[in-house]
């Protein structure tokens, strides 16, 4: 089968982009190099191409306790043009996705939700919403565009009217222009960086890029092309979770420490709530834990986490960190091994390896 | 070529390459066209001197940030000498694989003749018809 190919494909080509099969999507895994991109995120600014991302539009009277319905975090408390993240699970707790709640008002909302989870929830969302409630899937006409770093609200700024430099971390201007492009705007991001989530319509999308991309380059702002390997490891450097890895239908919100996501206040019977409730109370079997390599070694996703000889969890996410020059983890552990500072063995082609139990996020932007 | 093919080098099917040293060594490591495949590397892992390798055999690993690879024996033979520097460096790998990133030096086994390794055309041959199939 053809793999699909975002409005920027072309752009990848000519930045000579290492092109990879995700999720059907055809995507740049790297260009220059993974932590030449990583560092550039960092340190000055990266433009990803997030296009496979899927955006659902939920319309209607309904849309708001509709919606308080299906996500675990407060909905009530979104104002107009306000973000919210949240997970959505299963009546076991057990989670479906981890997705983005824009709201224009409350009877309208923009879901975006993971690439690899989008014809689930949209098959979720249809099952679980009434009459009074429209789900649209827009994602084909939507292109995506992730500008990240201390350098991207200058690069935007040079493209748009000022009103962007007040905009505050998770909210939105929803009909902003980008050099003459209508682009929806958020300044949210998925690297721990400071940065902006542009939307436009996939039919501008080349001008878009185009035009942020020459932006980028002016004045030494220092705009790279970043691909998906960088962006998987900024993220694991933020200890931000990754659906597939750190959320499954297995693995509830609690179990990845993601409680304040989680309103058991908000008054309403949310989906999964019992099951919460009920852990909440009993505590996690198990918890997400940062780990930090003290040998030479690297903790990959799947590698069995040992102490005493015993096994007490496995890794979800792992990779060495150019930012902080050494090897990293996410893993899961019995909550008796999770305390800080707590010494452990990663599993690594059948050798133990000594990590420790470190805070998470491994790293976090000076502010 | 994109990638540097050196002559005096031969080369296995699975991008190592062998250099004869004095007496009965060689040294061995990854090709230009290996290392550019793996992106930046961060981690080697080499085998312990002393270690008898059998041809084909895996004697080594190296990670990329996000690939982890083995590297295989091309030859019989018994590991003699290991490149410390790349355990601290292993970008040296991705900067010089055929000079300062080499990874380890085998004595070959008595009356080993070696099989199975391609001359610096041939491997070139190879690599073209792998970038062929990749596209």
């Amino acid at each position: 089968m053809s793999l699909r190919r975002t409005p920027f494909y072309g752009k990848h080509i000519e930045l000579k982009g290492k092109m990879v099969d995700f999720l059907g999507w055809s995507l740049p895994v790297q260009y220059e190099g993974i932590i030449a991109e990583v560092q550039k995120v960092r340190q000055s600014a990266g433009i990803f191409d997030v296009s496979h991302m899927g955006e659902i539009l939920v319309e209607g009277k309904g849309a708001l306790p509709f919606l308080q319905k299906i996500a675990t975090n407060d909905i009530s408390r979104l104002k107009a043009h306000g973000i919210m993240y949240s997970p959505v699970c299963y009546s076991s707790g057990g989670t479906v996705d981890d997705i983005l709640i824009y709201c224009y008002n409350p009877e309208k909302y923009l879901l975006v939700v993971n690439a690899s989870n989008a014809q689930k929830d949209l098959a979720w969302l249809k099952e679980h919403c009434s009459g009074i409630v429209t789900v649209r899937d827009i994602s084909e006409d939507i292109a995506q565009i992730a500008l990240q770093g201390p350098n991207s609200l200058e690069i935007l700024l040079s493209l748009t009217d000022k009103s962007l430099a007040v905009l505050k971390y998770y909210t939105f201007v929803p009909e902003a222009r980008v050099a003459g492009i209508k682009c929806l705007i958020s300044r949210t991001g998925y690297t721990g960086e400071d940065g902006f989530e542009v939307y436009c319509q996939a039919s501008e999308a080349r001008e878009l890029w185009g035009e942020i991309w020459s932006a980028g380059g002016e004045d030494g702002l220092g705009l790279a092309a970043a691909g998906l390997g960088a962006r998987d490891i900024l993220r694991l450097e933020a200890a931000l979770p990754l659906y597939g890895h750190e959320l499954t239908a297995d693995i509830t919100p609690l179990d990845a420490g993601l409680d304040r996501f989680v309103s058991f206040t908000k008054g309403i019977n949310f989906i999964g709530r019992g099951a919460l409730v009920k852990q909440k109370e009993e505590g996690t079997l198990k918890r997400l834990c940062g780990l930090e390599m003290l040998e030479r070694g690297i903790a990959r996703e799947g590698y069995s986490v040992r102490a005493q000889e015993e096994e007490v969890g496995w890794v979800s996410s792992g990779s060495y960190s150019p930012t902080l020059d050494k090897a990293v983890a996410l893993a899961f552990l019995n909550p008796e091994h999770a305390p800080l500072g707590n010494q452990v063995q990663v599993v690594i082609r059948g050798r133990e390896y000594n990590a420790r139990v470190v805070k998470i996020p491994f790293y976090r932007r000076e502010k | 070529m994109k990638w540097q093919v050196p002559d005096g080098v031969l080369f296995t099917r699975k991008h190592e390459w062998v250099r004869q040293e004095e007496g009965n060594t060689v040294a061995v490591g990854i090709s230009d066209y290996a290392q550019d495949k793996l992106g930046s590397i961060v981690f080697v892992e080499l085998p312990e001197i002393g270690r008898e390798l059998k041809a084909l055999e895996a004697m080594a690993v190296i990670e990329s940030v996000k690939a982890v690879a083995d590297t295989y024996s091309p030859v019989d033979g018994t590991v003699v000498e290991v490149n410390e520097e790349v355990l601290d460096q292993p970008e040296l790998l991705n900067q010089d694989p055929y000079g300062a990133g080499w990874m380890v030096k085998i004595e070959l086994k008595a009356g080993y003749v070696f099989s199975g390794l391609l001359n610096s055309q041939e491997y070139k041959d190879l690599l073209l018809q792998e970038e062929d199939g990749a596209e």
